[in-house]
């Protein structure tokens, strides 16, 4: 054993390794492309990690003959507990968390790899030092991107769960401020470079500016998330995804590791792609919704116009609707996940389908706070997916739908984005509802959506207002249907 | 506020104003509904389903005693005599057309709504009686033209023998007509249309039918040129009437629908085009109460000719859809109650600032309303004015400029390569290469994926651990400390984000 660990031949079999589990996390990502190979894609991305894994341990285990590294023994339980209790608060996690809340989930496995990131940059400092000055580099980004995505994701998580107030917070020259640290930054990116003294025991004198940074970089990643209201989540959720993977990536340059950095590129793309489909969906370039404060730039609300009158429609009434329709498409919303109400909309569903009603539903894809929370959610409570269908695809069937079930949503099907040239929101693409004979808004009163525009949907000819609780209503309909 | 619904006085009428249901919506308004003994029977509503709907049932003095009274035709001078001063009558008036009623309701002291002088704006479609008894109306034309036609609308082939479909004609493409060609199309008929204004052909087509033109390439550019688009010119009218002719001869069944406000109906199928028509054929003039469409039509008759074309003249098709058209009837007047009874109090109020109460009301505590000022029809020209000037579109950036960048950032690149060290070159392939590896992979992914695709990168970016556990076994305490916290939270997204994938793509199914 000992001997193979030794021999040459462990290298190239750790890079092999390496080069496998890359194309494995390829094969991963490739595969949940479709709903039909979305689980062996899952597969494969859960074979390559092991291979990885494996790879690595041999790989540590090698090491321990050098010096400076403790016995095999020692390491292995080192490798071995840390993990061992990981894996089960991740298994644990997993297990309970609620559909409606996996944002935060998402937000806080975030914050998770920028605190390795940081954690991986720092030891590989302490290790190597800067005498390399491109690795000197290396470190520097490292551990900032890292705290970056650090703070950015726990301030993510918090606004997520309600625990922090998701309105933005908007400080005075927020944009300087950012700036000012990015230029700090760099000019100690320059004193960490400039010296190799000793400080203390074997650490250098770099560690200095090298924490100083680390601070700046806590302090930005907050501010930079904090600035962003609730609405743009989506966003800023896979631009931290996007932040991890980069972090990811810089931590395989400072160790050399290929398969960390093709991971990291993997993913750093991945979430940049998602951020940029986000963003054209809702019309807003990707600058705009970093620098945060939407809603609060002054002139926001266009032209006040006067809309006329909304009319509402109780529950038997729409109930009535829905059992005489022979199409029917729901838009759900962020609303529903607030209201728990996918489980009531999908028996409700069911019991048109049953009574031969074609429903189908119709989501944006900024609906939800997490780029496809809605169809997680709807996949949750058993709405099968081949009857949840994107903007592009629903949008041209909204002539023929006889009722449309708007629930919980707003600025996702506001004609204002299309007709008023100077709406806020005007040119996002949005689900044309008004095209369709019947509109049904489910609505707690009748305030703005998170864009903070007024929605003339509510007082078109077609549309009628079913005010209280979706969740309520939504049962009120279903108790109300004709058997 | 009291309402009655008395049973309708005229001879062979099966309507009543109020159903059990728009009765008991009526309570819900807050007022106390009282339905005259027997007031339903005709339309298939016994006393027994208002009581069942907790509505009171009395007899005729008691209604005719309320506060307000809703009937469907308007009231004979008798009943206008059992009304109490100051009471309101609401029911279907025809103000222009009936001064000797009016002024029978000025002398007795009343507020008179007539429901079927409802503006015709959009916002006031939801009390439109006429629209709702037109489209009934249309519907039972179709099924009185089969019950006459000697055989089957739908086209088929059997072991007898084929079955032509029935070739059915439609004049007038207002609601009455629209409904007649949705009816004809739905029982399987071959349906043509035509209406003089050429805008509704869109609505036609819709509704299944094939929208007939008059063909005469002449009378296009005659008309346009002379500038009379308006008027027909002698020429257009003898087109026009050679297409009805052509169309009636070649169609198994005519409905008719065409009516000019204010004037008899116009003669369209003359006595000539009914002779040459096939025996069997059915024509329905809807327009029998106005004088008729069809030469040969008189009005509430059945009228068989010599060559065996039957020609109805029925005046009551919405009455003889007593229970439908009731219930529509109902609804039409719960929704003027609801604009009625602001709130919601069962207390009626007249607000005459409103164009929609105001066009109803003919008669106000005596006093003579009718004709109410001419109504604007919608507010939008004032709003349109209030739209500022669309804001320029920014000129699309200069394509060449992307091009100057991309050249900038590859000279850029390629004089830092030349001083880094090669094995940094090697990495940054393997990193460029990933990058678009991932870019492709990813714009591939489904939306409805995109959540566990997020968790899977969230899963996969715990590779990080590999850096964690080659530190691990230092010497250096400080460093292993933070190679166990790094191995620790790794690990976590690790296992967590592999797990929770799985779980929700166990949770997507198809049907």
């Amino acid at each position: 054993m000992s001997d193979f660990l030794n021999s040459s031949e462990l290298y190239g079999l750790v890079q092999g390794l390496y080069i496998i589990a890359g194309v494995l996390f390829i094969a991963a990502l490739a595969g949940l492309s479709k709903h039909e190979t979305a689980k062996r894609g899952n597969l494969a991305g859960m074979t390559g990690m092991l291979i990885a894994l494996v790879a690595t341990v041999m790989l540590a285990a090698s090491q321990t003959e050098l010096p400076g590294f403790r016995s095999l023994p020692i390491t292995l339980v080192l490798i071995a507990v840390p993990m061992a209790i990981g894996g089960a608060i991740g298994a644990w996690k997993a297990r309970t968390v609620e559909m409606t809340g996996m944002p935060e989930l998402i937000a806080l496995l975030h914050s998770f790899v920028g605190l390795a990131a940081v954690l991986v940059g720092f030891n590989s400092f302490f290790t190597q030092g800067t005498h390399d000055k491109v690795h000197a580099v290396e470190v520097f980004l490292g551990v900032f991107i890292g705290a970056v995505t650090l703070t950015g994701s726990i301030v993510a998580n918090l606004k997520l769960s309600a625990k922090m107030k998701s309105a933005p917070l908007t400080l005075p020259g927020r944009h300087l401020l950012n700036l000012g640290i990015i230029l700090a930054s760099v000019g100690l990116l320059v004193w960490f470079m400039a010296s190799q003294r000793i400080l203390t025991g074997d650490i250098e004198v770099g560690v200095i500016p090298l924490l100083i940074m680390t601070v700046l970089a806590l302090v930005l990643g907050f501010h930079l998330v904090a600035a962003i209201g609730g609405g743009d989540m989506p966003v800023v959720v896979s631009m931290l995804n996007s932040y991890s993977g980069w972090a990811a990536a810089a931590a395989g340059f400072m160790l050399s590791n290929d398969l960390l950095i093709i991971t990291g590129s993997l993913v750093g793309s991945s979430g940049a792609i998602l951020s940029y489909i986000m963003c054209k969906a809702m019309n807003r370039s990707f600058i705009s919704v970093i620098a945060g404060g939407f809603g609060s730039d002054g002139a926001i609300s266009g032209e006040a116009r006067d809309y006329g009158e909304h009319r509402e429609i109780q529950a038997e009434e729409a109930a009535e609707l829905l059992a005489d329709a022979k199409s029917v498409v729901i838009t759900p919303g962020y609303g529903m996940a607030v209201a728990q109400a996918q489980y009531p909309v999908a028996e409700l569903t069911s019991a048109l389908r049953a009574k031969g009603v074609n429903v189908r539903f119709g989501i944006h894809p900024v609906a939800g706070r997490l780029p496809g929370h809605m169809n997680v959610l709807l996949a949750e409570a058993k709405v099968p997916y081949d009857i949840v269908l994107e903007m592009d695809e629903i949008n041209d069937d909204f002539p023929e739908t006889d009722v449309v079930l708007v629930i919980g949503a707003n600025d996702t099907v506001n004609p204002a984005a299309i007709e008023e040239p100077d709406s806020p929101i005007a040119g996002m693409p949005v689900l044309e509802v008004w095209n369709a004979h019947e509109v049904i808004v489910f609505k707690r009163s009748m305030a703005t959506g998170y864009a903070g525009v007024q929605n003339p949907l509510f007082f078109k000819e077609n549309t009628r207002m079913l005010f209280g609780d979706a969740k309520d209503r939504v049962e009120d309909i279903f108790r109300a249907l004709p058997r | 506020m009291r309402i009655g619904i008395p049973r309708e006085s005229r001879p062979g009428e099966t309507l009543v104003a109020a159903t059990a249901k728009t009765a008991d919506q009526l309570q819900k308004l807050g007022y106390e509904v009282v339905v005259e003994a027997g007031a339903g029977q005709a339309a298939h509503l016994p006393d027994e389903s208002f009581t069942e709907a907790d509505v009171a049932v009395a007899d005729a003095d008691e209604v005719w005693a309320s506060d307000v009274v809703v009937k469907v035709n308007a009231p004979t001078p008798a009943e206008i005599a059992r009304l109490r001063p100051g009471a309101t009558v609401v029911s279907l008036m025809a103000p222009g057309r009936s001064p000797e009623l009016l002024e029978a309701l000025q002398a007795a002291d009343v507020t008179g709504l007539a429901m079927d002088a409802v503006p015709r704006i959009s916002r006031a479609q939801s009390l439109d009686v006429l629209s709702s008894m037109a489209n009934v109306a249309g519907y039972r034309a179709v099924v009185e033209a089969a019950h006459s036609f000697g055989r089957q609308f739908t086209g088929q082939v059997t072991a007898a023998g084929k079955v032509p479909p029935a070739r059915v004609f439609v004049v007038g493409a207002g609601v009455a007509g629209l409904a007649a060609i949705g009816a004809a199309g739905a029982m399987g008929a071959i349906v043509r249309a035509f209406d003089v204004r050429p805008e509704v052909k869109e609505q036609v087509e819709s509704m299944g039918a094939e929208f007939v033109t008059v063909n005469d390439p002449a009378m296009d550019s005659e008309a346009s040129a002379s500038g009379y688009a308006k008027e027909m010119t002698a020429e257009q009218e003898a087109a026009t009437a050679v297409m009805y002719d052509e169309e009636a001869r070649a169609a198994d069944i005519v409905i008719t629908t065409a009516l000019i406000p204010g004037r008899p109906a116009p003669r369209l199928i003359t006595a000539e085009t009914v002779a040459g028509m096939r025996s069997g054929s059915v024509i329905v003039d809807m327009a029998a109460a106005n004088g008729g469409n069809c030469e040969l039509t008189v009005a509430d008759e059945k009228t068989v000719t010599g060559n065996l074309v039957t020609i109805l003249g029925y005046t009551d098709l919405s009455g003889r859809l007593a229970a439908q058209t009731s219930q529509l009837y109902g609804t039409n007047i719960v929704n003027l109650f609801k604009l009625l009874t602001p709130g919601k109090d069962g207390h009626m109020v007249l607000d005459f600032g409103d164009v929609v109460q105001r066009g109803i009301t003919v008669v106000h505590d005596g006093e003579n309303m009718w004709p109410p000022p001419p109504v604007q029809v919608s507010a939008a020209p004032a709003a349109a004015v209030a739209v500022p000037e669309p804001v320029a579109p920014k000129p699309p950036p200069d394509p060449r400029r992307k091009l100057f960048a991309a050249a900038l950032a590859a000279v850029l690149f390629a004089a830092l390569a030349t001083v880094s060290p090669p094995s940094f070159l090697g990495h940054f392939t393997v990193f460029a290469l990933a990058v678009f590896v991932g870019y492709y992979v990813i714009s591939n992914v489904a939306h409805a994926l995109h959540t566990p695709l997020m968790s899977e990168t969230n899963a996969i970016s715990g590779i990080i651990l590999v850096g964690g556990i080659l530190q691990v076994g230092s010497t250096n305490t400080l460093v292993s400390v933070l190679a166990v916290v790094a191995v620790l939270v790794a690990s976590i997204n690790i296992f967590g984000g592999f797990l929770v994938t799985l779980r929700m793509l166990e949770m997507f199914r198809k049907d």
